[in-house]
């Protein structure tokens, strides 16, 4: 049948390619989405087995009975047939019920609270349009746009929006949560293996929506701790007076470093050039870090359109400067 | 017959259709709105496949995008399919049911109006520059004042509550046209599948219409007004929003899908030459479908964090919508086991629903599962299945229902062989374009994305995905085509068109004079017609002595009446408070008009009855 041409090319892109290890809900990396997956696996089976018995009665019924050239006669007008009524009610309905018990189980042991919990991890999680901001409140470290964990520990998130309604989405390691303004969300992800995943919102915000990307870094414990102490450790700022001067009127007025400026509206830069991207999405293993961050330096609209960061020229930013603090941010790493 | 005499109306020309209270016309005019809606929703489809046909492709900016995104979306499910089904319904049901017109003629007149200026207003935008961006949904804050400061979002609003006037005025209609209006002998239990759909949606037309003007009112508030209702900052609740939104959001749904059921059961009978298998099964579906459409609405919601208890509640209430839809399935595909069943464009249209709407249906039981839903949600998994029961489904019913009832609305038969080269591209255009979409959500790409990095395993998808969406505009363009060829043809098509008509619509001439039906036929039992003909006879038994025929006078007021609230809506978003107040005037007086002077009507006399009737 000619509809069965886009299934089978559809089923050859499926096992050609399930995605990326460190974005694809197809390939779970941590307990959560592994359970999510288990119940997608449950779904998709029973719901194949559906799929399946009503293309086989389909394309029975229209070779059997379709009419042939000349044909007239009435077929028998049937008014229906109780049994298969019957049959058709309640096979559903035990479908359904396997599927219904591991959805209920699940959603609750997904719920579960591990804010008042010693062992976990938590992390306070506030979504901007287009970045995102971590805070561990047990640590005093604010940091953004990449999420460091260690693995082993359950993380703990409380989630909330800054302006308007997105949703944190860590497609390999677990389902998404939205950030609302007003009230709170919470819930947890736990991320067994060492490695850098790829984090999305998922709720529509406003133009740059598709480019506000994530990263979450899971590391274990030492380097964690380690992380953790560089990023209280006094701020390393510019050499050179004048780039310095520059940064800090003209940076730092919305950004901060280290323990500088605490109540900042933009990102936090402590340790910036060790991150994977620049603003999410200028990858530094594709481009050195440095280009990555003139080139959104210089115009971050271009980068992700109606961003807030005003552009280098707006904010009298030279070329010298740019240069210097450039050349100061991509120096600018922590070692963990 | 001095009782009678009252003056005869009748204008010609456009002066005609602005006045017409005749369903048919009505019915007509519908479909060519309706149809010019779906075009330009269709365009706005088109640029954003093009716009993903590639990793970050620059074919339209980020804002010109999530326009487009958003007008697609809206213009689609307001103004194309529902007006595409008042179409069907407008054209149908007064026929169906053995009826000379629908309850209020006048009022069906209003709703056109009222749909039309509010989807024009809406459109208007694109000239204006003011396009709204925030998604069909609106989600607040991303819609409010605060972060959409321009008129974007205001043109949605106005133009919205004043199509929503049109569309609840025809809910009531068609409720109170299928109470009051059956011909004798046509209990309930007798009407037909397509009339039992279109009496239930109009209930919940009736029941979710409502909610969406208070949302949209509170909206409209906030944002010209400086109200509360959606701002955290001063108290108020953006959750709120999502919560009114889906209450009338979900019944939608199932106002869009099940005249598309009906339409289904009325072609897969005629063409299978087989009464509908479980009648009875079928409508209490219907029912049963339509209450559980209210108490589902959170599952749009299970990541805004309504808490376990929630999740779970609509989780199950969700899953348990699939034990009707299933037992329609099998209904229809029993419908056709042992028939005789001839392929024509309406069946194949109908055919191919079947299987379509099953995949779209089981991954709506998928979406069900709360926590595999954290994965799903606001993914291209969720764009693939709502395309999947709303084209799948709901398109593919109305192209079944035109190429079905088109010799009735037009007295023209539709090119059979146009109609399967629609079908055919369309068919493998739609599965190409939304198949693959399934897997983009499963890979991790989020939905209203207006372009994507490379390396993300999305590119060959997205690809195939636009090439499948021209396939589909093709498609489009081989109706249209075939629109054109047949509107040349001679008129010609017979009162029984298909020959295998079981229904009272199928008993007068095509098109039907603007009486429809001379006598009111006496309906026997479910079937009316086929039941006459199995029994030998040509013709319906009259109800009624021939006589004179009451009709309603045509008027220009509900055309005025809705050019007074265009015009209002304009002055209520520019802050022109002379042009609200005097839109909302012109309004007012012509309802003052149509109180005072009562219009009785005219009468079409027994000799004149023969006059431009054709076949």
């Amino acid at each position: 049948m000619k509809r069965l041409i886009p299934l089978l090319a559809g089923m050859a892109f499926l096992l050609s390619a399930c995605g990326r290890d460190d974005l694809s809900t197809l390939k779970p990396q941590g307990p959560v989405a592994e359970e999510q997956f288990n119940l997608m696996k449950l779904s998709i089976s029973i719901m194949t087995l559906v799929v399946v018995v009503v293309f086989a009665i389909c394309i029975y019924v229209l070779i059997r009975f379709r009419r042939r050239k000349g044909d007239n006669t009435i077929p028998k007008q049937v008014e229906g047939n109780h049994k298969l009524e019957i049959i058709w009610t309640v096979i559903p309905l035990i479908l359904l019920l396997i599927l219904g018990v591991p959805t209920i189980n699940t959603v609750f042991g997904l719920s579960k609270d591990y804010s008042k919990d010693k062992d976990a991890l938590q992390v306070k999680v506030t979504a901007h349009q287009y970045w995102w901001e971590f805070e561990y409140p047990e640590y005093g470290i604010v940091t953004a746009q990449e999420l460091v964990v260690p693995t082993g520990k359950k993380v703990s998130f409380e989630l909330a929006s800054a302006d308007v309604k997105h949703s944190f989405w860590i497609p390999s390691i677990g389902g998404k949560m939205d950030t609302n303004t007003g009230v709170t969300n919470r819930m947890y992800l736990e991320f067994p293996k060492e490695g850098i995943f790829r984090g999305k919102c998922a709720e529509l915000c406003g133009p740059s929506h598709s480019l506000m990307d994530f990263k979450a870094k899971a590391v274990d414990q030492a380097s964690f701790d380690r992380w953790v102490a560089a990023m209280k450790s006094p701020a390393v700022v510019p050499e050179d007076a004048k780039i310095k001067e520059a940064f800090e009127s003209k940076c730092l007025s919305c950004h901060a470093v280290g323990e500088t400026n605490s109540g900042a509206s933009a990102p936090n830069l402590t340790g910036v050039g060790s991150r994977e991207t620049i603003g999410g999405i200028l990858y530094n293993d594709e481009k050195p870090i440095e280009d990555n961050l003139k080139e959104w330096i210089t115009d971050p609209q271009s980068v992700k359109p109606g961003a807030t960061m005003p552009s280098a020229k707006d904010v009298g930013l030279t070329d010298e400067e740019l240069d210097g603090i450039s050349k100061y941010l991509a120096n600018y790493k922590i070692d963990y | 017959m001095a009782a009678h005499a009252h003056k005869v109306k009748r204008y010609r020309g456009l002066m005609d259709w602005l006045t017409t209270v005749d369903h048919k016309k009505i019915g007509i005019l519908y479909l060519m709105a309706g149809g010019l809606f779906f075009l330009v929703g269709g365009l706005e489809a088109v640029m954003i496949r093009i716009q993903l046909i590639k990793p970050m492709n620059d074919f339209v900016g980020a804002d010109t995008f999530n326009e487009l995104i958003t007008m697609h979306g809206t213009t689609m499910i307001f103004l194309a399919a529902m007006p595409l089904l008042f179409a069907l319904m407008n054209a149908v049901i007064p026929l169906q049911i053995g009826a000379r017109d629908v309850a209020f003629p006048f009022l069906n007149s209003l709703g056109f109006w009222t749909f039309f200026f509010g989807g024009v207003l809406l459109n208007i935008s694109w000239f204006a520059g003011n396009v709204p961006d925030a998604g069909w949904t609106s989600y607040v804050p991303l819609a409010g004042p605060t972060y959409n400061s321009g008129h974007g979002v205001d043109y949605y609003v106005l133009g919205l509550q004043i199509a929503g006037i049109g569309t609840l005025l025809g809910g009531i209609n068609f409720m109170a046209t299928i109470i009051n209006m059956r011909a004798p002998g046509m209990s309930f239990m007798r009407m037909p599948m397509f009339t039992w759909t279109i009496f239930i949606t109009s209930a919940l037309i009736v029941f979710a219409f409502p909610v969406l003007t208070v949302g949209l009112v509170a909206l409209m508030f906030d944002r010209l007004f400086q109200a509360n209702f959606f701002e955290t900052a001063n108290g108020g609740s953006s959750v709120l929003w999502e919560h009114v939104f889906w209450v009338f959001g979900h019944p939608e749904v199932y106002i869009l899908i099940l005249p598309a059921f009906g339409i289904i059961s009325e072609v897969v009978s005629t063409f299978a030459r087989k009464r509908l298998f479980g009648y009875s099964s079928m409508v209490f579906a219907t029912v049963l479908i339509a209450f559980l459409g209210f108490m589902v609405w959170a599952h749009h919601m299970f990541t805004t964090g309504l808490g376990p208890v929630a999740n779970g509640l609509f989780s199950i209430a969700t899953m348990l919508i699939a034990v009707p839809t299933g037992v329609k399935i099998f209904n229809w595909l029993f419908t056709l086991w042992g028939g005789s069943i001839c392929f024509t464009a309406a069946s194949l249209f109908a055919i191919g629903f079947i299987p379509t709407f099953v995949m779209g249906g089981v991954t709506g039981v998928m979406l069900a599962v709360a926590p595999a839903d954290y994965q799903y949600h606001d993914s291209y998994f969720v764009v693939a299945h709502f395309h999947y029961v709303i084209v799948g489904g709901l398109v593919f019913g109305i192209f079944s229902g035109l190429h079905y009832w088109w010799p009735k609305m037009f007295g023209r038969m539709l090119n059979e062989g146009l109609g399967k080269l629609t079908f055919w591209t369309f068919f493998i255009g739609f599965h190409l374009t939304f198949f693959v979409q399934h897997f983009l959500g499963l890979l991790g790409m989020p939905r209203r994305v207006w372009t994507y990095l490379p390396n993300q395993d999305f590119d060959t998808m997205n690809l195939v995905s636009t090439i499948g969406a021209f396939l589909m505009g093709v498609g489009t363009i081989c109706f249209l085509i075939n629109v054109v060829v047949t509107s040349a043809k001679a008129r010609n098509a017979k009162a029984d068109a298909w020959e295998d008509g079981r229904s009272l619509e199928w008993t007068i001439p095509s098109p039907p004079p603007e009486y429809n039906f001379k006598q009111l036929p006496l309906v026997r039992g479910y079937d009316a017609w086929w039941k006459e003909k199995m029994e030998g006879k040509s013709a319906m038994t009259p109800a009624e002595p021939p006589g004179p025929i009451h009709m309603p006078s045509p008027s220009i007021l509900p055309f005025i009446m809705s050019v007074g609230l265009f015009i209002a809506g304009f002055g209520f978003m520019y802050d022109k408070l002379y042009l609200a107040i005097g839109g909302i005037a012109v309004t007012l007086i012509c309802m003052f008009f149509r109180s005072v002077f009562d219009d009785h009507g005219f009468h079409i006399e027994e000799d004149e009855q023969e006059k431009g009737v054709h076949a």
